[in-house]
């Protein structure tokens, strides 16, 4: 039975940045795990909505939440490409468990939607945290069949990948490295680079 | 013998905006100023006023001169400030709730960046109209009020790219059950208000 992730590709994988929705989806396929698109997913807020309203952009997320919930089951792993949407989706989570106010107000707003959220109902991981950590560098050096030889590469993370330092975060926040070893592991040359 | 009337206090600049921030005790009160969060912040040097700076004013109660600060529009949401406290002061969601404040205040019309909420604001137009963000829509509205020539720079240079390789999209996408999320979202909306009341 291949292992089987609810998906949230967010706005910008819909459109702007499709190559990554497509090969995100192409990449899954081959290394052997199933990425099930959650029905009717709604944009996460990215950093706007906060600025604005406060429980509103809470039940914005929390709506997607639920949506995952019910569609791949309770204890369901919603796997998140964009670093921005995996931000917001398990601070959603992690900001319901801490602060029960919150959690109290947004299920209130959502039950207008007859949506309801279960603690510990969801678990958001990012999708290069599956691909290094549930796939693992053994399978996928196994895989490889066009090393990327002659290639250099500086790999990016970003802060919202990389920071807070909060339960999930299985690489460091300062200086990530967990990609470093998967380019290596394809075959390119990985170049020093402080910026990450 | 005199008995001494107990009056009931309102509450601080400072214990206002600890409440307004979800997510937990955000530990502002532990402040030591140490200035890590300064020191990390990559917007610091275009900020009115460091994240440091900015504790030190709202600990003063000076209310009026934090909201009418540029530093939290600047706020990119790095989180190296709030990663590096010492004292795990969650820094960003403060930052955030500034930004509420000072738009419920109107005092961010005062700031050097005035235009900043507009552009929060014609984003989550589109979400809460469609359900999901529309970039053409976000970038012709915003920059047309505050920066027309550039939309005729984003036109003619990577927008009709983009729109070639099929990374533009001309109209909105519209969620199935937009009904649903505007219920939710203006239900949290009168629960948000009844709070501030």
């Amino acid at each position: 039975m291949k292992p089987k992730y609810s998906y949230y590709p967010g706005c910008s994988l819909e459109r702007n940045a499709q190559a990554y929705n497509q090969s995100a989806v192409a990449v899954a396929e081959r290394l052997g795990f199933e990425l099930d698109e959650i029905d009717d997913w709604n944009c996460c807020g990215a950093v706007e909505y906060i600025a604005l309203e406060m429980l509103p952009s809470y039940a914005l997320v929390a709506r997607n939440l639920v949506l995952a919930a019910n569609q791949s089951g309770n204890g369901c792993q919603v796997v998140a490409p964009c670093s921005a949407c995996y931000l917001n989706l398990r601070k959603a989570v992690r900001y319901m468990r801490d602060d029960p106010k919150l959690a109290e107000g947004v299920n209130m707003a959502l039950a207008a939607g007859g949506l309801e959220y279960k603690q510990d109902s969801v678990k958001v991981r990012h999708l290069l945290d599956v691909v290094v950590n549930d796939v693992g560098h053994e399978q996928i050096a196994d895989m490889v069949t066009k090393p990327l030889y002659g290639l250099k590469i500086a790999p990016y993370y970003g802060c919202l990948l990389a920071r807070p330092e909060w339960y999930g975060r299985n690489d460091d926040p300062e200086y990530p490295t967990s990609m470093d070893k998967l380019m290596q592991i394809l075959g390119a040359e990985v170049v020093e680079f402080q910026a990450r | 013998m005199s008995t001494m009337t107990q009056r009931a206090r309102a509450p601080s600049f400072m214990e206002k905006v600890i409440a307004a921030t979800p997510g937990g005790d955000p530990r502002l009160e532990l402040c030591l100023q140490c200035g890590t969060c300064g020191g990390s912040c990559p917007s610091g040097a275009e900020m009115d006023h460091t994240p440091r700076q900015l504790f030190a004013m709202i600990e003063a109660g000076y209310q009026d001169d934090v909201l009418r600060s540029n530093s939290f529009w600047y706020c990119v949401s790095c989180y190296y400030c709030m990663t590096r406290c010492p004292q795990d002061i969650h820094i960003t969601d403060i930052m955030y709730t500034l930004k509420r404040s000072a738009i419920q205040a109107g005092l961010y019309r005062e700031s050097s960046a005035a235009d900043a909420p507009d552009f929060s604001e014609t984003f989550i137009d589109y979400v809460e109209r469609y359900g999901r963000s529309f970039e053409l829509g976000l970038a012709t509205r915003y920059h047309i009020r505050h920066h027309p020539l550039n939309v005729v720079k984003m036109a003619t240079s990577f927008g009709l790219n983009m729109f070639r390789k099929g990374r533009l999209n001309l109209t909105p996408i519209r969620i199935k059950r937009i009904d649903q999320l505007q219920a939710i979202l203006d239900r949290a909306k009168e629960i948000d208000r009844r709070g501030d009341a």
